[in-house]
């Protein structure tokens, strides 16, 4: 035999003011916890969506970022003719050679600046990237001062209007557009032809990095022992493009992940605290009615489950009143430097089922074992004594 | 004797939402100096109601009452306070003591309110303790006495700032019959031996026989007999 | 002073619950603590930037090097005292973790400990410095961590700077006060440089930014536009402020990470609220009856909110207090557990001053509704009131 649910909301409904505390407390808990969650699934989702897992990289031996990596104009040369390296329509090498600087310029709103990167690309970049595209103005024609940026660069930064100047190196380069990244690293970022790059910055022959299409996904291992066993390559290293960007991460993700871990401890014991005292308080209260139930028959599991079922409930209405503000956070935009690439990266917060999951198992859990210990001290009443209590 | 309270045309009317309930309509007393007396009635006949405006802890709707002279519904809520500290004493059916405090300290709560010395305020607790009878109590909490003792822990709270009047709320409303003998004679020496006035609600008449007077309300309003 | 008696024996009437609230509010102003002084140690460099010294570094972004050829024109500026330089080296020691990550950097062992006095090195090891080609000096934090002691080796694989380094410990410096950061490594910057030469590497002949002392830190201003004036068309044209304003760059690097973190302090500050005025509220429903006596004996409402607020704030300034002892030894533990993250990680003043405010503040808000509830009640109905 058990007690009506109904019951229980009764009881929650009756005591209004502390409910609507220990609902607020546990709701504000639950809304830091998934945002938290949020922002580390969205750093991992944007430096995944930056790669795909059929390009490949390649870096000079031990760099731990684009910008001091180095690659020249002959090894690029001597890989593109591998046959593992995909080609266009047109019989070229499906691939670009990227060269990565950075300018420091101010951000909107304060007077903070902020390291992005700049990145001088070759014509196969677009068919390479296809997650980017323009958004507004036009591409950058090569040989020109002219650069596009990315849609968060634009909108983060000041003075980034198309038609507008940026200070690169000693000339000023000419906004022409604004590109789209999507979810991507590169809509932190400001793209432009990379030989003149290279003039402008006398790099010679010396670009940043070679990325190209595998012609198939499975020929990784293949090119990355042919790679590395080529002489003239001795100083290079082969990575799989995403897994290059989720590196790139590292720091980032491992911060915001011990943050959250923090974070959760902490808050898991100010919920836990907050659900215990409204339960203590709520036994307490109606020591007479729990004495009658069991006078009426229900037996102390019954009880016991009655507590707990009010103690989830408490916690679920926080709960979910948590999870639906959090929800709103993907509206927000994060924009921070990437201590792995030391330029601005910006990142959502992202709402992805596994947030979700564990965000349910938290409140629920929280609830259990907040409601569990006045649960049981309910359900230990003696009948007797509780009649008598007034 | 001179009168002491003086209820002159009080009507009290309840406001619940909308609907007004009126519960005491146009009522007059005169309580003299020295009485005892004893208001009954059914429930619902507006006794307590009566009491609480006579001991300023409510206010009349209309009409005046004065207690030693002074229209305590004109009183602001401090100075009725302040005036409630000096001539009131209350005995409540439920004694209403502080569980956390000891027979001692809840005798002594009132005095906390005057500007006595530590050692006058300790010797008045003990003489009035000693008058309801529990001066080997003094350092017990109210849940180690019996209903009884409570009282009469309540009782010597109610005479300890030496009040004017003294009012008593269904005192032995919830006693069994010998505690609520020793309660009873207890408010009888009150009134012959220390001269303190007393008004009483009961609706025991068992209760109302120790009085001196015994005023009927019925329906809001006195019957006199 | 029977008014406070009665708050404590109050707070007793329900133990469990005052200590689970206690407890809570402990718990939730140490993470308030630490979190505080994780934003604090983050920007350190800000605090113990020196008024006297300048940074010049290339005008695009620091990532670009100056020429070494600036320094005998800065030495000639007036108002300069001494001019060092030094190059950000990277590298890494065994792996990319956060354990083994401490700053290299490539200086001039002329200079450097002239112009940064906070550092203080043995005079047999600066001169062992000076003379020793692949000779490095490490911070005192730094060589206890790893154990590195004078006359080892420490291997470093280049990243800006490939290849594979080696550098032979002859000195290990100590900070002046405990601000100082002394987790860094310093090598010769001719040693890197002749390997540069070498190698014809387009960073030959090239530092990272110039550090300048100068006579009168009030003249800082005026210095850093002469010596950004000297560069105006050149190819590397410079960037010159003071130490505290190039550090603030580097923090508000990381400005959102930092709102977030006091954004989340706040939280808990909100989380600490919730959990307190429930508790309050509670107790002060529980006892309006006696409150309805209180006032029924004469006690005015002044006296009935003093319960109330007294023992709200008692909780939170006992919670609070015990959270905040606490923050000192988690923070030492803390800062310990990652020597080299944060080189200066103490509990500052201010984070005291904010956790007992916030305590203050808590223990009045929580108990303004009960306290307001309990002075317009009409003693009739609190009276009537049973339980």
């Amino acid at each position: 035999m058990s007690i009506p649910i109904s019951y229980n909301i009764r009881n929650l409904w009756a005591r209004r003011l502390t409910t609507a505390l220990t609902v607020s407390g546990i709701a504000l808990v639950v809304f830091v916890f998934a945002s938290v969650l949020m922002l580390s699934q969205g750093v991992e989702d944007t430096l995944v969506a930056t790669g795909s897992n059929d390009n490949v990289i390649i870096l000079r031996k031990s760099s731990q970022s684009e910008m001091m990596s180095a690659v020249s104009r002959d090894q690029i040369g001597i890989i593109s003719t591998f046959p593992e390296v995909g080609q266009t329509q047109e019989g070229k090498p499906f691939a670009t050679s990227d060269v990565v600087t950075l300018i420091n310029i101010n951000k909107k709103g304060s007077n903070d600046m902020g390291n992005v990167a700049v990145r001088g690309i070759s014509s196969g970049a677009f068919a390479l990237r296809p997650q980017v595209s323009l958004q507004e103005g036009r591409w950058f024609q090569p040989g020109m001062y002219e650069i596009v940026v990315g849609n968060k660069i634009h909108d983060q930064f000041v003075n980034m209007e198309v038609g507008q100047s940026v200070q690169i190196g000693s000339k000023l380069w000419t906004i022409v557009g604004v590109i789209n990244g999507g979810k991507t690293g590169f809509a932190s970022e400001v793209w432009t032809d990379a030989d003149i790059v290279m003039t402008e910055f006398n790099r010679g022959t010396t670009y940043s990095t070679y990325t190209f299409k595998l012609k198939d996904v499975n020929d990784f291992e293949t090119i990355k022992t042919k790679l590395e066993t080529e002489q003239r390559l001795q100083d290079l290293e082969v990575k799989r493009e995403q897994e290059f960007y989720l590196e790139q991460s590292k720091f980032m993700a491992g911060f915001i992940n011990g943050l959250g871990l923090f974070i959760t401890v902490i808050f898991s014991f100010g919920a836990m605290i907050g659900a215990m005292i409204t339960m203590y308080a709520s036994v307490a209260n109606r020591t007479v009615e729990i004495g009658t139930l069991r006078a009426l028959g229900f037996r102390r599991t019954s009880i016991l489950t009655a507590f707990l079922i009010e103690a989830v409930a408490l916690s679920s209405i926080g709960g979910i009143i948590g999870l639906f503000l959090a929800s709103f956070m993907e509206f927000v935009s994060f924009s921070t430097t990437n201590f792995g690439s030391f330029s601005e990266l910006a990142f959502g917060f992202s709402l992805s089922g596994s947030v979700i999951l564990w965000t349910v198992v938290f409140f629920l859990i929280m609830g259990i074992a907040g409601g569990f210990l006045p649960a049981v001290r309910a359900s230990r009443m003696n009948i007797i004594n509780a009649l008598r209590s007034s | 004797m001179s009168t002491l309270v003086e209820v002159k045309n009080v009507t009290k009317v309840y406001k619940r939402d909308t609907m007004e309930i009126p519960v005491l309509q146009n009522i007059s007393l005169d309580v003299p100096e020295g009485e005892f007396l004893a208001l009954m009635g059914p429930s619902g006949s507006g006794k307590t109601t009566l009491l609480n405006l006579i001991s300023g802890i409510d206010q009349p709707t209309s009409g005046s009452i004065l207690v030693g002279g002074t229209d305590i519904a004109k009183l602001n809520e401090s100075a009725l306070a302040k005036w409630r500290s000096n001539h009131i004493g209350f005995v409540f059916q439920f004694y209403n003591l502080m569980p956390v405090l000891t027979a001692f300290e809840n005798v002594e709560l009132p005095l906390l309110l005057t500007n006595l010395s530590k050692k006058e305020k300790q010797q008045r607790v003990e003489a009035v303790l000693s008058v309801v009878g529990l001066a080997d109590r003094m350092d017990h909490y109210p849940k180690q006495l019996s209903g009884g003792q409570q009282q009469r822990v309540a009782i010597a709270r109610a005479i300890v700032s030496d009040p004017t009047l003294i009012i008593g709320d269904e005192p032995t409303g919830d006693l069994d019959r010998k505690s609520a003998e020793e309660i009873l004679v207890l408010l009888s020496r009150l009134n012959s031996e220390f001269k303190k006035t007393i008004i009483m609600v009961t609706h025991d008449p068992h209760a109302a026989e120790s009085a001196h007077t015994i005023q009927h309300l019925d329906k809001g309003e006195l019957k006199s007999n | 002073m029977k008014i406070l008696k009665l708050i404590y024996k109050n707070l007793l009437r329900h133990k469990l619950r005052s200590l689970l609230t206690i407890a809570g509010i402990a718990i939730a102003v140490l993470a308030f603590g630490l979190l505080r002084t994780v934003v604090t140690a983050w920007s350190y460099g800000v605090e113990a930037a020196s008024a006297d010294r300048l940074i010049t570094r290339h005008a695009v972004a620091f990532i670009f090097p100056l020429p070494y050829a600036y320094k005998g024109q800065l030495e000639q500026l007036e108002g300069v005292k001494k001019v060092s330089y030094a190059s950000w080296f990277q590298g890494t020691y065994k792996d990319q973790s956060f354990e083994n990550f401490f700053p290299r950097l490539a200086v001039d062992p002329e200079t450097i400990f002239d112009v940064y006095p906070e550092f203080t090195l043995p005079a047999d090891q600066l001169t062992a410095f000076k003379q020793q080609r692949n000779g490095c000096v490490i911070g005192k934090k730094l060589a206890e961590q790893h154990g590195f002691k004078i006359g080892d080796i420490i291997p470093v694989t280049g990243d800006i700077y490939p290849g594979n380094w080696e550098f032979t410990v002859v000195g290990i410096y100590y900070g002046k006060d405990k601000t100082a950061d002394e987790t860094q490594l310093f090598f010769n910057w001719e040693y890197m440089n002749e390997r540069n030469r070498q190698t014809e590497s387009f960073a030959t002949d090239q530092i990272g930014w110039y550090i300048i002392q100068v006579d009168d830190p009030n003249q800082a201003a005026t210095i850093s536009e002469a010596i950004d004036a000297l560069y105006v068309n050149s190819p590397a044209k410079t960037k010159t402020e003071t130490e505290k304003a190039f550090q603030q760059s580097f923090v508000s690097l990381s400005g959102a990470i930092i709102a977030s973190m006091e954004v989340v302090s706040y939280v808990i500050i909100g989380i600490i609220l919730m959990v307190l005025a429930n508790t309050i509220i509670m107790a002060a429903r529980e006892r309006i009856r006696e409150y309805a006596v209180l006032k029924t004996l004469g006690f005015t409402n002044f006296h009935v909110v003093g319960l109330i607020a007294g023992e709200s704030l008692f909780i939170s300034m006992l919670g609070g207090t015990v959270g905040l002892i606490l923050t000192f030894p988690v923070s030492q533990a803390f800062g310990d557990a990652f020597p080299t993250m944060f080189p200066v990680f103490a509990v500052q003043p201010t984070t005291i001053a904010m956790a007992i405010g916030f305590s203050v503040l808590v223990g009045v808000i929580a108990s303004i509704f009960p306290s307001y509830r309990s002075a317009t009640m009409r003693i009739v109905d609190g009276l009537r009131q049973i339980g």
